[in-house]
């Protein structure tokens, strides 16, 4: 088997072909075959029924993406919590000071959002 | 398990027609879009729930979007406000569609016989079956999709190209 060197991969490489094919294949051949009626109601945007009003494509306020990847931010910060409360035990002194480390970081960072006003909602 | 359709068989092949395995495929994949109006759309939750589990059907995709919908499920008291949104709902399904009309109201307008209510949702678009009842039971609602199936299954591949089905869409005023 070592003479044959990367070779030996190529059924693997094959199934990635045959996988990537199938996939492509049927859905060009849905689209294709597929029974279909095209006509302007049907190709109207979905608005639950009621007639679509406008561009959906409307500048936000930047204050929703903001308050968003806040959010998100924390909130893998708790989860990152949980695994070091699990084992609180074991890590013992040394997990403790590094986790209020991490929270602390996170903690000035979050001293410097408030002070910017960033979640300030209404001005 | 989904019995083989009638074909011909010997070792180590089976042969049928295109349009017995799509109709297979078909009626046990429905994915149905549930219109709930009012208190058969509580039937419905039964009916979807474990103890009478419509996902034995192959129907347990619930689509909220009419786009990747097969089946219409109307339940409830369609009001004639309602209707405009109905109908734009259901020309905006997938193809091929089908309508079940669930409960006396959907199908009637059942005891809402004013002004404000439309008198069956066959004044607005075709309805496939209709299930009876005031709400009707979970077991009638999976009556009525079983036989919303056995229409899937035996529909040729043709009836929606026939002149005779666009000209019944036109009846509704629907292209």
């Amino acid at each position: 088997m070592d003479d044959k060197g990367l070779i030996q991969y190529a059924p693997i490489a094959l199934m990635f072909v045959v996988a990537a094919g199938f996939v492509g294949t049927t859905m060009v051949a849905t689209h294709l075959l597929g029974p279909k009626r095209k006509t302007k109601i049907k190709q109207d945007s979905f608005e639950c029924g009621i007639e679509p009003q406008g561009n959906a494509r409307v500048p936000f306020n930047i204050k929703y993406f903001l308050v968003a990847i806040l959010f998100v931010l924390f909130d893998v910060e708790v989860i990152f919590m949980y695994p070091w409360a699990v084992n609180f035990n074991e890590l013992g002194l040394a997990g403790f000071v590094e986790m209020v480390l991490f929270i602390g970081t996170l903690l000035i960072g979050f001293y410097y959002i408030i002070k910017k006003g960033a979640l300030k909602w209404e001005d | 398990m989904v019995q083989a359709p009638e074909g011909v068989e010997g070792a180590g092949f089976f042969a049928t027609s295109l349009e017995k395995v799509v109709g297979m495929a078909r009626k046990n994949s429905i994915w149905p879009l549930p219109f709930a109006t009012s208190c058969c759309g509580i039937e419905f939750m039964a009916t979807m729930g474990a103890h009478y589990d419509l996902a034995r059907f192959g129907s347990e995709r619930l689509s909220f979007s009419p786009r990747q919908a097969d089946l219409l499920m109307v339940m409830g008291t369609i009001a004639k406000k309602m209707g405009p949104v109905l109908r734009q709902v259901y020309e905006q399904m997938a193809e091929p569609r089908w309508v079940l009309s669930v409960g006396a109201c959907a199908s009637s307008g059942g005891i809402f016989d004013t002004y404000s209510v439309l008198q069956g949702i066959d004044r607005i678009i075709p309805v496939d079956v209709y299930v009876p009842g005031c709400p009707p039971r979970p077991e009638q609602i999976i009556d009525g999709v079983m036989k919303i199936q056995r229409l899937v299954e035996t529909e040729s591949l043709r009836r929606r190209d026939s002149a005779e089905y666009k000209a019944m869409l036109n009846q509704y005023g629907i292209e």
